[in-house]
């Protein structure tokens, strides 16, 4: 009986979340000259990216002990999240605090769902696609030119790394929803902070390099504080095939126990929640 | 010569209140404002990039040169952002710019307004984050003298005047298309890597540094941060450039201006 209710239910909130992501897409493909724009926006950013990494690379150098494919790997994570920031959580997060000012977040509270599920999942953009398809080019062009060589004959040996760093992408994944919820739904507290999660995207730019192309307290501050370490050098690390045990289980701790706190703190937040009113 | 003495007090008049309200407006969203200067952190960032690379010291900037360049380049930005667009963009929509036109006073005078209130609110905001580096890294505060500072705050103000024109020639699309807030992604990247922001254009290789030397990016961050730095630099020719840009693209702005308004005039809802 329990069983078939929660299976009931799973089925419910797939069949809402394919209907909120197909009325998305049809209102934001009204807007079809944006294409063009993030597509500019997107080769745009990604050559100025290649730009300034080979001014780092030049005459032979290395950047924190990384090789210029091993680093192509880390920027694109990098551009394959920032658009899956742009596809999901920028489109949905970003309104939190809209809500929360205008007072509309009642009405969000009081549909039979899920709240954070629809503050979290309402709307998708198509936007982020083109830097979710660069990034993995990218990716792939690294994996293929880095030493040592990857063993493409091999499929099983290969299996292994892509499989530890699929996983590991993620947690980056779950880890940077959480950062952005967080901030997002900090709104609920200080009601005119609307652009913290500017600030988060803005912060995150470091994560365009191998962390240990940082300074040893800026190091730190990327694995503990702003955990952008876990966002592209550690997937980057297991895909290349030189994971270690103890960042892989730092990672997977690191998403489990954000999503964990991003749960505990909506419930606390909504209790604090006293409309718009008061 | 009293009608003249007479528009100039009213000016001034106009003038002060505009800036003491948008002040005492901004200095509600004070929060917000130190969150946009934690934004502004990415020189600093790409300050621990190049410290850890020899790429640098290849090029001819000793760590501490390169130091107080990403330093000055941090100050130059945090006071040369514009969001004209962005409020803008919402204005047009929801139609808070019709009021505005009936006023006797052109409506980008206040937007003008609002974000010197919004430098001047910033401002208390920088200093602690300069001091916070400063006891990170000492060596790096650049400590121009006082002939050299004034210099530096006149670039600097010429420089943001130089993006706030830019900003407005972008902003005019909002009266063609209801999404021109994404333009601003547009320009932000050439902004990015060819003004100095993430490295300094000494870096570059001959041809990009002729290149990006060629468009007006470098004179609204490179040649302020340089100067603020205390690097040699030819200071005529910095604010020449600026000015030159400055008379360029201010009558393309106007013309836009006027265009745009009787368009919006036209759609009338």
């Amino acid at each position: 009986m329990v069983r078939a209710n929660r299976r009931s239910r799973l089925q419910r909130y797939r069949r809402t979340l394919l209907r909120f992501w197909g009325t998305a897409l049809a209102a934001e493909l009204e807007y079809g000259a944006n294409a063009l724009v993030e597509l500019l926006a997107v080769l745009g950013n990604l050559a100025g990216s290649l730009f300034v990494l080979s001014l780092l690379y030049g005459n032979g150098r290395s950047l924190g002990g990384w090789s210029w494919d091993a680093a192509l790997v880390v920027l694109g994570l990098y551009t394959l999240l920032d658009g899956f920031t742009s596809c999901l959580l920028q489109p949905n997060l970003s309104k939190i605090v809209g809500h929360v000012q205008n007072g509309t977040l009642d009405f969000v509270l009081l549909k039979p769902i899920d709240s954070q599920f629809w503050l979290s999942a309402r709307q998708v953009s198509p936007w982020g696609l083109p830097g979710v398809l660069a990034g993995l080019v990218l990716i792939a062009i690294g994996l293929a030119n880095a030493t040592p060589p990857i063993g493409w004959r091999d499929p099983i040996a290969l299996l292994q790394p892509l499989g530890l760093g699929f996983t590991l992408l993620l947690c980056a994944a779950a880890i940077l929803y959480s950062l952005w919820f967080l901030m997002a739904g900090l709104s609920i507290w200080f009601v005119k902070v609307w652009n913290a999660t500017e600030v988060l995207r803005t912060t995150l730019v470091a994560g365009r390099y191998p962390v240990s192309a940082y300074p040893p307290a800026l190091r730190l501050l990327f694995t503990f504080v702003l955990p952008v370490a876990f966002l592209t050098t550690v997937p980057a690390e297991a895909l290349l095939g030189r994971a270690s045990t103890g960042w892989v289980a730092g990672s997977l701790l690191a998403a489990v126990l954000s999503l964990i706190f991003s749960r505990v703190f909506w419930r606390r937040a909504l209790r604090h929640y006293t409309s718009a009113s008061s | 010569m009293r009608r003249s003495r007479d528009r100039a007090r009213r000016s001034w008049r106009i003038a002060r209140a505009l800036l003491s309200s948008q002040y005492a407006t901004m200095l509600e969203y004070r929060a917000e404002i130190a969150l946009w200067a934690l934004a502004g952190v990415l020189p600093l960032i790409m300050l621990g990039v190049w410290q850890g690379s020899g790429a640098g010291v290849a090029a001819g900037l000793s760590p501490q040169a390169l130091g107080r360049y990403f330093l000055a380049a941090f100050v130059v930005r945090q006071f040369t952002v514009v969001w004209l667009i962005h409020v803008f963009e919402e204005d047009a929509l929801q139609g808070k710019l019709s009021p505005q036109l009936l006023q006797p006073l052109h409506p980008l005078w206040r937007y003008l307004a609002s974000h010197l209130a919004e430098q001047a609110t910033r401002l208390p905001f920088v200093l602690v984050m300069l001091a916070l580096v400063a006891l990170w890294q000492p060596g790096i505060l650049p400590m121009p003298g006082p002939g050299r500072l004034l210099l530096a705050v006149l670039a600097i103000a010429a420089a943001f005047a130089l993006r706030f024109i830019l900003h407005i020639i972008l902003t005019m699309a909002c009266f063609w298309t209801e999404r021109a807030a994404a333009l601003d992604r547009l320009l932000l990247i050439p902004y990015l890597f060819l003004s100095g922001l993430v490295a300094p254009l000494s870096t570059f290789p001959p041809s990009v540094r002729a290149l990006a030397e060629a468009t007006p990016f470098p004179s609204m961050l490179a040649f302020p941060a340089a100067l603020l730095a205390g690097e040699p630099v030819n200071v005529a020719a910095g604010f020449a450039g600026i000015g030159a840009w400055c008379a360029l693209l201010l009558p393309i702005a106007l013309l836009l201006w006027r265009a745009g308004i009787r368009r919006y005039a036209a759609l009338g809802a």
